[in-house]
C-alpha cells in the first residue's frame, strides 16, 4: 500500500526523484573518494616525504568536500520540495474526498478518524518519504559504493566485510524481531493508560458519588504497573543494541589492522590503503545501521498508508445527478412515494413504505421511539444519504435528478446537534446567505426567540463564537442555529429536535413566531415533546422504520395506538384530549 | 526533528530541579551509571589512541623492510641526505625502525588484544548504564504517573470544572509520555555526549596540541553555525506547526458540520479554504524542512574540512618525523567522534525543554489546591434513615456571583422531593452540595441530624445513589457496569436491576449478552439505553438515598413511563431528590420545590401549585401550548 501510494503520488515529482537519485550517487563518490586520496596521500606523500604532493592532495581533497557539500544541500531542497508537495497532494484528495462523502461513508469512518487520517496519517507517510530521499536511499548506495571501494582497495581485506554485516544485521534484525511486536503491546498499554485517566476525569462525579475512588486507584495501578513493565523490557533490551553494535565496528577496525598489517607486511598492499580501509568499513558498517534503524519506519508508514488509501478508494454512494433537471415551480413540495432505505446487506430495512406529501406552508411532525428512523427519514430529504426503494420527489422531480447544489439551496437544516462554526455569530448566521444585512440577522434572531441573549453580549452580532459553539450553552447554540436556517430563507425546512434544549415556555414562542416568519415554507419536525407537535398540519408516525400513522392529532387519537401510547406517556388524558 | 516545537518554560531551572529530584529515590543506582558511563566513555577514547600505536608498529615494519639487508641505519640515512631526501631521513631517523626486519606481530598482538580488551569492557559498561538507566527511568515515571492520579482522587470538582478537560488530559496523558522520552533519552546521552567531547577533547590535546588547536577551531564554528540555521528551522517549525494546528482546526470543523456544509452551499468554500491552508503548510514545511536539512551539510562543510586540514598538516609532521602515523590515524577517528555529540547535544537540549515544559504542566497539575481534609473525628452513620435538612444555606461557584442564599429545606424520610426550574435556577447545584461535592459557605446541611461536614465524604456519600444526565460508562461489561456501585455484586441482583430499568431484554439480545464489552464510543448502545444502564446501576447500590439528576432526559417517552414506574418501587421507603425538565415525570411527587436563580419560588405538591397560579403554574402550562403551526 505505501509503495503504491508513493507511486501514485510521486508521478509528478517523477523528475525530481530521478534527480535525487543522481545526486545521492554524486555524494556517495565524492564522499568515498576522500579516503582514497589520503591513502594516496600517505602512500605518495608521505611515505616518500613529498610536502608537495601532500599539499596537492590536500586541495583535491577539499575540491571533492565542496562536491559533497553543494550535493548534499541541492539533496535537502529537492527532497523537501517532493515531500513536503507529495504530503500537500494528498491532503488536497483526502479532504476533497471527504467533501463527497454521503452521511454514510463520514459515519462509517467517523470524523475524529478522518482528521487523523488526513493530519498524522499524511505526516507520517511525507517525513518516511523525506527520510527516504535524504538518508534511506542515501544508505545502500554509500554502502554498495564503500564496498566497491573496498574491494578495489584489497580484495582479501574485504572478506571481513562478509564477517562484520552478516553480524551485525542478524544482531539488529534478532532484537528488531524482538521488540517490533513489544513495541505494539506498549502503544496498547498507553492507550489503556490513557484510557482509564480519561474514564477517570470524565466520570468523576459518578466515581465519588459510588464512592469508587480507591477501586479507580487500583484499576489505574494495574495498567501502571503492567505498562511500566513492558517499558522496561522494551528499553532494557534496546540497551543492547547500541553497546553491542559499536562493538562489532571497534572489532572490525581490529581486525582491519591485524590482517591489513599482515598483508603490508608482505607486501601485498601499501600502507596507505590500511587507513583508507578502516575509513571504508566504517561507513559500510554505519550505512547497514542506518538503513536498519530507518526500517523501523516504515511499518508505521505502512500502516499510515493504508488508512489513507482506504479513504482515497471509497466512493461516495451518492452520486449528483449527470444531467440535472431543475423544477418549474419551486415551493418546497416533498413527496414520498413507497420509499425504502435499507444498509446494503442488511436483513432488515431501516425504513420501508414511507408514502406522504409535505405540502408548503404546512407542518408535518414525525414522532416515534428511539431508533424507529425519524432522522435517518429527514436524512434522505437532502441526499445526506439515498432512498434505495421507491422515490423521493422535490417540487415534482425526483432529487436524484436534481443537482445536490439546486436541491441543498431550497433546504433549510437545523440538525440535532446545534453545531457552530468558529468565527462570530454573524458570520455563523450568514452561513447560508452571505448578502443577508444586519436586519435580516437581528429579525431571525428574534424568530428563534436568540435576540435578547444576543442583545445581552458586549459585542452583539461581532461577539465571538468558539469552534463547534462551546463556549454557548446548548439552549443558545440551538437558537443560534434555527436562526442560521431562518436566514437563509428556505422553502424547506427540516428541524430535527431542534427544541430539545429549550425550556418549554421559549419552545412554544420559538414556534409561533417561525409559523407566522415562514408561513409559506414546507416545515418538517422531528420531535419528542408531544406539545411541540400538537398543532401540526399531519404527523406521521414510526415504529421500527414503518408508518404506523399518518393524521392529525385528533385523528391519530382515534386511530392509532402507538400515537395514543406515546401520548399519554406525556400528558394526562384531559391535556390529550 | 518530529514533535511539535518545545513549549517555553517559565521557571527552565526550578522546574528541571524539581524534575530531577523526582530521581532522588534512585540517587545510589544514577551514582553509579554515572560512574559506568563515565569509565566506559573513557576506556573508549583510549581505543584509536591503541589502534594508532598498532598502527605504527605496521608502519615501522613496513619501513624497515624497505632498507635492504646489511645496511645500517645510519647508513640508510646517509644515503638519503645525499640523495637531498633530506625530510625522508628526518622521519626514518625518529622512528624505531630495525633495517630489513619486518612487522613485529608479536607486540601488534599484544596491543590489538589490549584494544580488544578495553572495547569490550567499554561496551559491556555501556550495556549495564543502559539497563540500569532504563529501570531508574521507568520507575520515576511509574511513581509521577501514579502521584498524579492519586492527585486527580484529592481534586476538588470545582478544578475539574474550572479545566477544559482536554488540556487536563493532555497533561496526564501526552506531557507525563513526554517527560518518559526525555527522561529516557535525554539524561544518559547528555552524559554520554558531554564525558565523549571532554575525554576525546584531552586525548586530542594530548596527541598533538597544535591538531587540537585546528579541531578547536572548526568546532565553535560549526556549532555557531548549527545553532544559527536552527534558530532560523526552529521559526519555521514553529509556524509549521501552527498551520498543522489551523488546518487540523479546519478539517475538524468542516467534518463536523459536514452536513450544514454541505446544505448551506459552503462545500466549495470549503476546499477553498483548506487549499490555502495547505499552501501555507506547505510553504512552512518545505522551508521548515529544507533549513534544517543545510545543518547537516554545514557541519560536514567543516568537518570535512577540518579533516583535510588533519591530513595535510598530520601528513607533513609524519613526513618531517615529528608526529607518527598511528597518530595522525587515531587523530582523525577522534576528531570524527567529535562532531557527533556536539550535534547531539544540541538536538538532546530541544528534547530537554520540551521535557521540562511538560514537566511544568504536570507539577502544575500536583500543585493545585485539594479538598479539605475529611475532619478527623468522624461521625459514623451505618444506614441513613434519611433525613436531610438545608439550614440557610449559602453557596456561591464565584466568590462575587451569588448563587443559592440563605436556603432552607425539611426532608423526611422516605420523601420524594422534586427540583424544578429554568436551566441555570441551581437545582443541581442543591444536589452537589448535599453529596458535599462542594462546600458550603454559610449554613449547614445535616442528614439524620448530623452534620455532613462532621462525616467523612465517603461514608457520606455511600448513603446515596445517584443518576445523572450525563451517562457516564466505563471501559468494561455491561454487568460489570451495573454491577458498579454494589458491595457484593451477586448475579441475580445485576439481572433483577436491569429488569426493573426495562434494559434486560436489550442486553439479552446482545451477542455476548451481560458479558458484552462496552467501550467509549460504541454505537451499538445508544444515549437512551446508556441511561437505562446508569439507571440499573443506582439500583444495584441500594442506597438509603436517592439522587436523579434528569435520569430519563435521553429515553423515549413510553419506555420512561415503564422506568419511572420501576423508579417508583425503588423510591420506596426511600428519600429521593427528583430533577426533571419533563414536568408530567414529578407530579406525584411528595414535596416539589420550584427554583428560580438559585432561590426557592414556590414549594408545594403538585395540586396546590396549580391552584397557586404562579411559577409552577405558567412552567407546566407553557409545555402544553401554543403548538408549532400556532392552531
Amino acid at each position: 500500500m505505501l509503495t503504491l501510494t508513493l507511486r501514485k503520488y510521486l508521478r509528478p515529482y517523477k523528475r525530481s526523484v530521478w534527480l535525487v537519485l543522481l545526486l545521492l550517487l554524486v555524494q556517495a563518490i565524492a564522499n568515498l573518494y576522500l579516503p582514497t586520496l589520503n591513502a594516496e596521500l600517505i602512500n605518495n606523500g608521505v611515505v616518500k616525504g613529498d610536502i608537495g604532493y601532500i599539499l596537492r592532495s590536500g586541495l583535491i581533497m577539499l575540491a571533492a568536500s565542496g562536491l559533497v557539500i553543494i550535493a548534499s544541500v541541492v539533496l535537502a531542497y529537492l527532497s523537501s520540495r517532493v515531500s513536503m508537495g507529495f504530503g500537500r497532494d494528498l491532503r488536497r484528495d483526502v479532504f476533497t474526498a471527504v467533501e463527497s462523502f454521503s452521511a454514510r461513508e463520514l459515519n462509517h469512518f467517523g470524523a475524529p478518524s478522518l482528521i487523523t487520517r488526513n493530519t498524522n496519517d499524511v505526516q507520517q507517510v511525507q517525513m518516511v518519504l523525506f527520510l527516504g530521499l535524504t538518508m534511506m536511499l542515501g544508505a545502500p548506495i554509500t554502502g554498495i559504493g564503500a564496498v566497491i571501494m573496498a574491494l578495489r582497495t584489497n580484495v582479501r581485506l574485504s572478506a571481513l566485510l562478509l564477517v562484520a554485516v552478516p553480524l551485525m544485521a542478524i544482531m539488529i534484525l534478532f532484537l528488531l524481531r524482538r521488540v517490533v511486536p513489544l513495541f505494539r503491546s506498549m502503544q496498547l498499554k498507553i492507550d489503556r493508560i490513557n484510557l482509564v485517566l480519561r474514564e477517570q476525569i470524565s466520570g468523576v462525579r459518578v466515581i465519588r458519588a459510588f464512592v469508587k475512588t480507591k477501586h479507580e486507584e487500583a484499576r489505574f495501578d494495574l495498567a501502571n504497573t503492567d505498562l511500566t513493565r513492558t517499558t522496561l523490557t522494551v528499553t532494557r533490551t534496546f540497551a543492547i543494541m547500541f553497546p553491542s553494535l559499536t562493538l562489532i565496528l571497534n572489532l572490525s577496525s581490529v581486525a582491519v589492522i591485524w590482517f591489513g598489517g599482515k598483508l603490508v607486511n608482505s607486501g601485498q598492499m601499501p600502507i596507505g590503503n590500511l587507513t583508507a580501509f578502516l575509513a571504508y568499513i566504517m561507513q559500510i558498517l554505519v550505512s547497514v545501521m542506518m538503513a536498519v534503524m530507518m526500517s523501523l519506519m516504515i511499518p508505521r508508514a505502512e500502516a499510515s498508508a493504508e488508512r489513507i488509501m482506504e479513504v482515497l478508494d471509497t466512493e461516495s454512494s451518492v452520486i449528483d445527478a449527470v444531467n440535472p433537471k431543475a423544477p418549474v415551480v419551486k415551493n418546497g413540495r416533498i413527496e414520498f412515494r413507497d420509499v425504502e432505505f435499507r444498509y446494503p446487506g442488511a436483513e432488515q430495512a431501516v425504513l420501508s413504505g414511507i408514502t406522504f406529501t409535505a405540502e408548503p406552508g404546512q407542518v408535518t411532525a414525525i414522532v416515534g421511539g428511539t431508533g424507529s428512523g425519524k432522522s435517518t427519514l429527514v436524512n434522505l430529504i437532502p441526499r445526506f444519504i439515498d432512498v434505495t426503494g421507491g422515490s423521493l420527489m422535490l417540487d415534482g422531480i425526483d432529487i436524484r435528478e436534481q443537482s445536490l447544489e439546486e436541491v441543498w439551496s431550497g433546504i433549510g437544516l437545523v440538525p440535532q446537534r446545534a453545531f457552530l462554526f468558529g468565527g462570530t455569530i454573524a458570520e455563523n448566521l450568514r452561513y447560508g446567505d452571505p448578502q443577508a444585512t444586519d436586519e435580516d440577522l437581528w429579525r431571525a434572531l428574534e424568530i428563534a426567540q436568540a435576540k435578547d441573549f444576543v442583545d445581552d453580549l458586549a459585542d452583539k452580532l461581532s461577539s465571538h463564537v468558539a469552534q463547534g459553539g462551546t463556549n454557548l450553552s446548548g439552549g443558545q447554540r440551538q437558537r443560534l442555529s434555527i436562526a442560521r436556517a431562518i436566514v437563509k430563507n428556505p422553502r424547506v425546512f427540516i428541524l430535527d429536535d431542534s427544541f430539545s434544549a429549550l425550556d418549554y415556555s421559549t419552545d412554544s414562542k420559538l414556534r409561533a413566531a417561525l409559523a407566522s416568519a415562514a408561513s409559506g415554507a414546507t416545515m418538517i419536525v422531528i420531535a419528542q415533546r408531544i406539545s411541540t407537535i400538537l398543532g401540526a398540519d399531519q404527523i406521521i408516525v414510526l415504529e421500527n422504520g414503518l408508518m404506523a400513522g399518518l393524521g392529525t392529532h385528533q385523528e391519530l387519537m382515534n386511530d392509532s395506538a402507538t400515537y395514543r401510547e406515546i401520548v399519554l406517556s406525556q400528558l394526562s388524558p384531559d391535556e390529550a384530549a | 526533528m518530529f514533535g511539535p516545537p518545545p513549549a517555553k518554560s517559565k521557571d527552565f531551572r526550578g522546574s528541571l530541579g524539581r524534575l530531577l529530584g523526582h530521581l532522588q529515590p534512585e540517587r545510589k543506582l544514577l551514582a553509579l551509571v554515572v560512574s559506568l558511563t563515565s569509565l566506559s566513555v573513557v576506556i573508549g577514547a583510549f581505543g584509536p589512541k591503541i589502534l594508532g600505536r598498532a598502527t605504527n608498529h605496521v608502519f615501522y615494519g613496513y619501513l624497515g623492510k624497505q632498507i635492504p639487508i646489511g645496511v645500517t641505519k645510519t647508513e640508510m640515512l646517509a644515503r638519503l641526505r645525499s640523495n637531498g631526501q633530506s625530510q625522508y631521513a628526518d622521519m626514518l631517523q625518529n622512528s624505531p625502525i630495525i633495517p630489513g626486519q619486518g612487522v613485529d606481530f608479536g607486540a601488534v598482538g599484544r596491543i590489538l588484544l589490549l584494544a580488544i580488551a578495553l572495547y569490550a569492557v567499554a561496551s559491556f559498561f555501556m550495556w549495564l548504564q543502559g539497563y540500569l538507566m532504563a529501570g531508574i527511568t521507568q520507575r520515576t515515571v511509574f511513581r509521577l504517573r501514579r502521584a498524579v492520579e492519586e492527585k486527580l482522587g484529592r481534586l476538588p470538582l470545582r478544578y475539574f470544572d474550572g479545566q477544559s478537560r482536554g488540556d487536563l488530559l493532555s497533561r496526564v496523558t501526552n506531557d507525563i509520555d513526554n517527560i518518559a522520552n526525555s527522561l529516557q533519552q535525554g539524561l544518559s546521552q547528555i552524559l554520554n555526549s558531554i564525558l565523549t567531547i571532554v575525554s576525546v577533547l584531552i586525548m586530542m590535546v594530548w596527541i598533538s596540541p597544535i591538531l587540537a588547536l585546528v579541531s578547536l577551531i572548526a568546532i565553535p564554528l560549526s556549532l555557531a553555525v548549527t545553532v544559527k540555521i536552527a534558530k532560523r528551522s526552529q521559526r519555521q517549525f514553529i509556524a509549521q506547526w501552527d498551520w498543522t494546528g489551523k488546518l487540523n482546526g479546519h478539517v475538524e470543523e468542516m467534518h463536523t458540520g459536514h452536513a450544514l456544509v454541505k446544505v448551506f452551499g459552503h462545500r466549495e468554500q470549503a476546499i477553498t479554504e483548506f487549499a490555502e491552508l495547505n499552501y501555507q503548510l506547505y510553504e512552512s514545511s518545505f522551508k521548515a524542512q529544507f533549513i534544517s536539512g543545510t545543518i547537516q551539510p554545514a557541519t560536514m562543510l567543516i568537518s570535512n574540512l577540518s579533516y583535510v586540514a588533519i591530513s595535510v598538516l598530520g601528513g607533513y609532521k609524519v613526513a618531517t618525523g615529528t608526529m607518527t602515523l598511528g597518530d595522525v590515524q587515531a587523530f582523525i577517528q577522534y576528531s570524527r567522534q567529535f562532531g557527533m555529540p556536539l550535534s547531539q547535544i544540541a538536538g538532546l537540549m530541544n528534547l530537554v525543554q520540551s521535557g521540562v515544559a511538560s514537566a511544568e504542566r504536570v507539577f502544575e497539575l500536583l500543585d493545585a489546591e485539594e479538598e479539605d481534609l475529611d475532619t478527623s473525628t468522624p461521625q459514623q452513620i451505618l444506614r441513613a434513615r434519611g433525613e436531610v435538612h438545608f439550614e440557610n444555606v449559602s453557596f456561591r461557584y464565584e466568590p462575587d456571583v451569588p448563587l443559592i442564599e440563605n436556603f432552607s429545606l425539611h426532608v423526611k424520610p422516605g420523601q420524594t422531593v422534586a427540583i424544578v426550574g429554568p436551566t441555570g435556577a441551581g437545582k443541581t447545584t442543591l444536589v452537589n452540595l448535599i453529596m458535599r461535592f462542594y462546600e458550603i459557605g454559610d449554613g449547614r446541611i445535616t442528614l439524620d441530624g448530623i452534620d455532613i461536614k462532621n462525616m467523612r465524604r465517603d461514608d457520606l456519600r455511600r448513603q446515596f445513589g445517584m443518576v445523572l444526565q450525563d451517562t457516564w460508562l466505563f471501559t468494561g461489561t455491561m454487568s460489570e457496569n451495573i454491577a458498579y456501585g454494589a458491595v457484593d455484586p451477586l448475579p441475580e441482583k445485576i439481572f433483577a436491576a436491569a429488569e426493573a430499568a426495562n434494559i434486560d431484554h436489550l442486553l439479552r439480545s446482545l451477542p455476548e449478552g451481560y458479558d458484552t464489552l462496552l467501550t467509549d464510543d460504541n454505537a451499538t448502545v445508544s444515549n437512551g439505553e446508556r441511561q437505562l444502564i446508569t439507571i440499573a446501576r443506582a439500583f444495584t447500590a441500594d442506597p438509603p438515598v436517592l439522587i436523579l439528576d434528569e435520569a430519563t432526559s435521553s429515553v423515549d417517552t413510553r419506555t420512561e413511563i415503564l422506568v419511572q414506574r420501576a423508579m417508583a418501587v425503588l423510591r420506596r421507603g426511600r428519600t429521593s431528590f427528583v430533577i426533571a425538565h419533563r414536568l408530567s415525570t414529578i407530579r406525584q411527587a411528595d414535596t416539589i420545590l420550584v427554583m428560580d436563580k438559585g432561590r426557592l419560588v414556590e414549594q408545594g405538591n403538585h395540586d396546590e401549585l396549580m391552584e397557586r397560579h404562579g411559577f409552577y403554574f405558567d412552567l407546566y402550562e407553557s409545555q402544553f401550548t401554543a403548538p408549532i403551526s400556532g392552531a
